[in-house]
Order: C-alpha cells, then structure tokens, then sequence
C-alpha cells in the first residue's frame, strides 16, 4: 500500500511542474485583465524549441530557449490584444492553432512524424538520506523544476499581494481606468503580465520535452494548457490555489497511469479510452461543481481605451 | 475657448451636456490633448502629456464616474501608484497611517482598511477627493459629482469643498444643477458648444438668469408644466411582499409592496444599488421572482416572461438603452419596430412591410423631434439623447397600460430632459400607470405623484405629492426610520 502511495506522489510530483508553471503563467496573465487562452500554443512552442535546442546546447540552455519562445508567443497576443485590442479569445485560439500547425509542420520536415531525436533530460537530483524514507522519499529524484513548481506559486503569491507591483497588477485587472488616471501605464502592466505569463508557459512546455519525456511528441502539450486554464479558474486566479488545483489534475493523471499500471485486470472492465480521459474528466466535473466564475477579474477581456469609461 | 481659474476660488463650470465642460477639464487633466491652444499655470505654459504631468503639477481630478478599484482597500486605492514600501515589500501599515494623516488634515472620516465597494456613494467619492489631495493637489477639478448623492451627501460634498477652499486649495466644480453650484462657488462659467458664453460672479446672478444662458436663446425655453390634478383610476400593479435575488446572488429585494395606478407616475427614490434595478426587471419578466405575490394587468408575477410582460401592455424603458433597449448597428426603423415587428403596421403576414414601417418611423421621428430624422441611418450616429428618445417613442407608441422606465433622462442635455418629461406626463394623461425609478431627487419630485424610498430592497418611506419633504425623503433612502413623536 505504501508503494503504490510512493508512487503515485512520485509521479504527481514528476507530472505537476509542467501544469504549475502554465497555470501561473495565467493567474499573471489573466490578473493583468488579459485573457490567456493562447497559454496551449505558447506552451507548444516553448516544448518544440526547447527540444530543438537541446540537440545543440546543454538541456538547461535549452529551457530558457523554450522560456523565450513562450514568451514570443505571448508577445504576439500582446500585440494584438493590447496595441491593437483585439478580441482576447480570438487571438489566443489563433495562437493555439498557430502553434498547432507550425509544430506540427516543422516537425515534419526537420525530423519526421514521430517527434524529435531524444535528447539529454534534465538531470534528477537525489537528496540525500531521504530517498530511503517511506512515501516522503517521493520528493526525492526529481529535475529541477519540480523543486521549482513547489517554490514558484508562494513566491508569486506574495509579489501578487505584498509588493506595489503586485497591487498594480490587480488593480490593472478590476479597474484599469483607474489606473490611469493615476498616471501609471496601463499598457505597460498589461504587457509586463502577458509576457510574464509566456515566460512561465514556455517554460511549463519546455519541462513537458525536457524533463517528463526526452523529446518534442506530435501531440505535445495534449491539452495541458487548458487543463492549466481549468487550474487557474478552480485556483480562484490566485497562484497558490492554482497551484493546489494543478496538483490535483497532477494526481489525476497519476492516478490513471497507477490504475492501468498496477491493476491491469481493472483494464477488462473499464475502457482505456474512459482512464485516458480521467484527468480531463476530473477537470470537468471541478469546474461544473465550482459554478460561477465571480472571483475573476472584474475587467477580464475588456481591451483597455483611455476614451471609453 | 479661454477660461481663467484663480488661486483659491471656487469656481463653477456650467453648461448642457455636450457643452464641452468634461472635455476641457479632460484637457487640464491630461488626458486629452487639445489640437490648439494651450495651458497656463502660474504663469508658466505647460504641456499636460498624461495625468502624470497634471498630478506632479498639482492637479487633481475627481471623475463621474469613480476611478477605485472596488476590491482593493481605501489606503490601497488612495497610494495606488506611489505606494510606501519596506525593504521593496508593500508597507500596509505605513499607508494606513499616511492615508489616515490625509484625512485628518482634511477633516475626513474614512477608515484606510475598508474595502472600497463596501462603501457608500458618498464615502467612495470622499476616496477619491482624498486621493487627489494625498498627492498634493493644488487645484481639485469635480465633474458633476453631487449625480449620485443623497441631499445630506451632497450638503457635506459642499462642506467639504468650502474647507478645502479655506484652506487655500482651488475647486473647480463642474455641474448643471444650478442652485447647488449657486450655493457654494463663488463665481460661475457658463459653456454652452464648446465656447465659454460668460463669467459672472455667484452673488451676481440667479439660477434662471444662469439658465437662459446655458441653452442660449435659439433653444425654447423648458416651460415648467404644470402638473395635473392627481386623479388616479383603476390598479393596474399591485404586488406584495416582493422578494428577489440580485446579480451578485444577495437579496436585492426584501419584501416589497407596492401599487401603480392607471393615471399616475410612481417614483421609486433611492441610492443606486437598493433594490430599484431589480424591482423594475420583476415587472417586466427579465428577472425571477423568488417569493411574493401581485397582480400585473390581470395576470400574476410569478412566472412573467418578458414576452408576456409586453402582451399584457407593459412598456420599458430600461436604464442600460444600448443593452436592453436597441440595437445599435441597426437602422433606427428597425429599432422602431423592434418588439412589434411581427404586426403592423411593421409587419404583414410573414412578411416585412417596409412601406408601413417607415410611415410609423417618419412619423414617430417628426413627433419625438429626433435629429436627425433619418429612418434609415444606423442608430449609433444618433447622440445619446435621440437614442433615447427613439426608445420613449417605440414604447410608448405600444400604447402600454403600465410603464417602467429606469433612469430615462440619465445623460441627457436639457431639451431632451423637458421632452422626455413632457411624453411621460403625456402617458400619464393618457391613463397610463408609469413607474419610475431615478437616481435624480429631482426628477422624481417633478413628475412623480406618488413617491417610494427604497433602502436595502425595502420600501423605507411613502410620499404623495402634496407632502413631499426633500430633507425627510433624503434621511429615508440612507435607511433612517420614521422620527418619533
């Protein structure tokens, strides 16, 4: 019994990083009054170019490679959301459709259909003298950014409440005319969040290619962007309630390989397709039993002009 | 257009909606900029880029439509922007205190840690004078602030604009109710299309005299109707401990009774956000009723569509006209029809009947004087007013038997005001029951002839014509009960 729980921690811990950074990257987006739907595409992106970099530079390198096209990605939707107050919703699904193809397309013609070359993964740390210890030696032997995802949300969360940017990102998302009048820019804030929010995205997806698997997969992220959207909505937009929500979609996912892996005869009775979609179904059911979305912000989606009040 | 302001004045700024007054004061705030010409002060030409460089010069702006963030605290909103900090750690503490310095100094009483949409109209707007002189402004610019308050408010708003004054700030205090602005300043500007018509001094001059001035002598001028004999007929609402939910899942409304008559205007008197909103979509089935009962034309409450609603003849003017009302990428003839597109004279059979259809609308337009009267432009090239006057037109030619209209001069110039007061007295005549909720003490004094105060979804004080007490309905929509005695 302690094993199967060691091993589920284990790979909850393993699988969450990728969710965490992409569900923070929202709340930062999203906070800021920007809608952040694109965060699938920009994860793609960020997993795509960080393989690709890995085949020429150290794997760490590489990440920040796959930061930075996230947050490329994200500076397109703030272009279009904010220099040019676009539709929200639009831009970001185009960004995901975008991602969707591009990936898809390059991948093809520089490595085939099957995905990239592996690469070297991200090194596992081993912390000494816990391994041995019975189900909290699940925090043991993980990469970098699992350490990180445990870190990141306290961190954000307390930028987010205890700093002046932080009430200015929040203000900027209820009420950004009154922002302004302030004579605080309500374009910059808005930009600083959106490519803050790829960064994190981008690197959410780099974790996916370099840590959780040793490759840039066709299907890459799979959804796990709006599973990250769904996060941030169950986390109520703040950073440590996503991050809890994203553990939990962590655990689902755990839980559904445990099942296949441990119970093979639960396999004869349940569908395989019905344990693949346990995680997303979970999502569903959270979001439908949460109800209404009153603690998002109050200017979320709404393009900022200085004219209109 | 040239104006001075002097140090240490009062000054008002007067004129029609669409005079120009918001713009010029937008200009001095920096957030437009003017095509030419420029701003002097003390002296020194200044180019005001942003509100950054108006705030650094002592220039403060209290807007009409406040600029708070609602979910942040009173001290989070007023250092918004320039907050103390320990150690790069927002210093909550230290902007309590400096907040609560502010306002001593002032003679405000505010608390630093509520939350801001916790606050009352009037408490918000002392936020917002407070944040403006928490950055050292020399110079304070209102735009209309007394629209939202109480008559006490609006008496302690002017308290409070006396002391500043004596404390060697300037005002400038943008209004059009003339006897407020006659009250405290101590010399007014009238604007009238974009032009400064006249400077006279307070003491000089008299509220009609001001008025003449405003609309200009090309304008007839708003004739005072007299009002009529109340002889009210037949119920046409009764309803009875009336309980509903508003947006936000509370209790909007919390057992209401109330009646409507053919034949005459109800006003339903209060502060925005008690219950008004939500009485007028009971009654015209936009919103459900969760317990109570009524009659509405013969039929019950409970299960009111809007559909149902216009069947038994209720017409509706809502507050939010580009939400509710119109479609406004639509042609103005469509919007007449709207609602009755199905009959004619819009309709015949399954089919349009385009020539009926812009008989109604040449006709309604010429009635209503909408400018331009253009059935076929698209009705977003109307100005706000037209629009609203294209709705009164569309309802009341339904010949409706019971009439809600929330807010129906909110935004308006004078003309369209007196017009849409007169079409309203008109149904009146016509034996009409119409209910009117307003925001404006004044309006609903004008026309109503019977008076409810709403307080927190309860009917808090009942008024008829000849016993209408500003003052006494005023303590009524802050929620104090009936004096003793």
């Amino acid at each position: 019994m302690l094993e199967v729980l060691h091993s589920l921690l284990f790979s909850t811990l393993d699988a969450a990083p990728a969710l965490v950074f992409a569900a923070l990257g929202a709340v930062l987006s999203e906070r800021a009054g920007v809608v952040d739907v694109g965060v699938e595409g920009m994860m793609r992106a960020g997993a795509f170019c960080a393989a690709v970099a890995a085949l020429a530079m150290p794997t760490p390198l590489a990440v920040v490679v796959g930061m930075g096209a996230g947050a490329g990605m994200a500076a397109i939707h703030g272009w279009l959301c904010i220099r040019w107050r676009s539709d929200q919703v639009v831009s970001g699904m185009a960004l995901n459709l975008v991602a969707l193809a591009g990936g898809t397309f390059l991948l093809e013609s520089l490595f085939g259909p099957n995905g990239t070359p592996p690469i070297t993964q991200l090194s596992r740390w081993d912390i000494p003298g816990l391994a041995s210890v019975p189900v909290l030696g699940a925090l043991s032997g993980h990469a970098a950014p699992t350490y990180l995802a445990l870190l990141v949300p306290f961190v954000f969360q307390g930028l987010l409440t205890r700093t002046p940017l932080g009430l200015r990102l929040r203000a900027v998302g209820d009420k950004p005319h009154a922002v302004a009048t302030l004579g605080l820019s309500v374009p910059a804030l808005r930009w600083g969040a959106v490519v803050g929010g790829g960064l994190l995205a981008g690197l959410g997806g780099a974790v996916l290619s370099t840590a959780v698997l040793d490759r840039f997969e066709q299907h890459t992220p799979a959804g796990l962007g709006f599973m990250a959207l769904a996060a941030m909505v169950f986390g109520r937009w703040t950073p440590v309630g996503a991050f809890l929500a994203a553990l939990f979609f962590a655990f689902g996912n755990a839980l559904r390989i445990g099942l296949a892996s441990s119970a093979p005869h639960l396999m004869d009775l349940v569908p395989q397709g019905v344990l693949l979609a346990l995680p997303y179904l979970m999502t569903l059911v959270l979001l439908g039993l949460q109800g209404q979305r009153s603690s998002a912000p109050a200017a979320l989606g709404v393009p900022f002009e200085q004219e209109s009040r | 257009m040239s104006l001075d302001i002097r140090e240490g004045e009062l000054l008002a700024v007067v004129g029609e909606n669409g005079a120009g007054k918001s713009s010029l004061m937008n200009v001095l705030y920096g957030l437009y900029q003017p095509d030419a010409g420029e701003v002097v002060l003390d002296g020194q030409p200044v180019r005001l880029k942003s509100p950054r460089d108006a705030i650094a010069r002592g220039i403060g702006m209290v807007h009409q439509h406040f600029m708070l963030v609602p979910t942040l605290s009173v001290a989070e909103n007023v250092v918004l922007g320039r907050e103390p900090t320990r150690r790069g750690v927002f210093d909550v503490e230290r902007a309590c205190e400096e907040v609560a310095a502010t306002c001593q100094r002032f003679g405000f009483q505010l608390e630093p840690r509520a939350r801001v949409d916790t606050l009352t109209v009037g408490s918000q707007q002392k936020v917002e004078i407070v944040k403006a002189l928490h950055r050292g402004a020399q110079v304070l610019i209102l735009d209309e602030p007394t629209a939202v308050l109480t008559p006490q408010e609006a008496d302690e708003l002017a308290r409070v604009m006396r002391g500043l004054v004596a404390q060697g700030r300037t005002v400038v205090l943008i209004s059009h109710k003339l006897d407020e602005v006659l009250g405290v300043s101590s010399r007014v500007a009238v604007m009238r299309r974009g032009r400064l018509v006249t400077e006279v001094r307070a003491q000089d001059t008299t509220a009609a005299a001001l008025s003449s001035l405003m609309v200009g002598d090309s304008h007839p001028a708003a004739a005072q109707v007299s009002t009529q004999a109340h002889a009210p007929g037949a119920v046409v609402l009764d309803a009875k401990d009336l309980k509903a939910v508003g947006d936000n899942g509370r209790p909007a409304l919390r057992g209401v009774s109330l009646t409507v008559h053919a034949g005459e205007i109800v006003g339903i008197a209060g502060v925005d956000g008690n219950g008004q909103r939500e009485l007028a979509e009971v009654l015209t089935g936009l919103r459900a009723l969760e317990s109570g009962e009524g009659t509405l034309l013969g039929g019950g409450l409970g299960r009111l569509t809007p559909a149902e609603a216009r069947r038994r003849g209720v017409g509706h003017v809502p507050e939010d006209r580009l939400r509710r009302a119109v479609v406004k990428d639509m042609t103005v003839e469509e919007n007449v029809a709207l609602g009755r597109h199905a009959q004619p004279p819009f309709a015949k059979g399954p089919w349009v009947d385009f020539a009926g259809r812009r008989e109604r609308a040449n006709a309604l337009l010429r009635d209503y004087d909408v400018r331009p009267p253009d059935p076929e432009l698209p009705l977003r090239a109307l100005s706000g007013g037209n629009q609203q006057k294209v709705v009164v037109a569309r309802e009341l030619d339904a010949n409706p038997k019971l009439l809600v209209v929330v807010q129906p001069t909110r935004g308006l110039d004078i003309g369209a005001v007196a017009q849409v007061h007169a079409r309203l007295r008109e149904a009146r005549a016509r034996g009409a029951g119409v209910l009117m909720v307003s925001l404006d003490l004044e309006e609903v004094l004008a026309l109503s002839d019977r008076v409810y105060v709403f307080f927190e979804g309860r009917v808090t004080g009942t008024f008829t014509r000849d016993a209408f007490d500003e003052r006494e309905l005023g303590r009524r929509m802050t929620g104090a009960e009936a004096a003793h005695g």
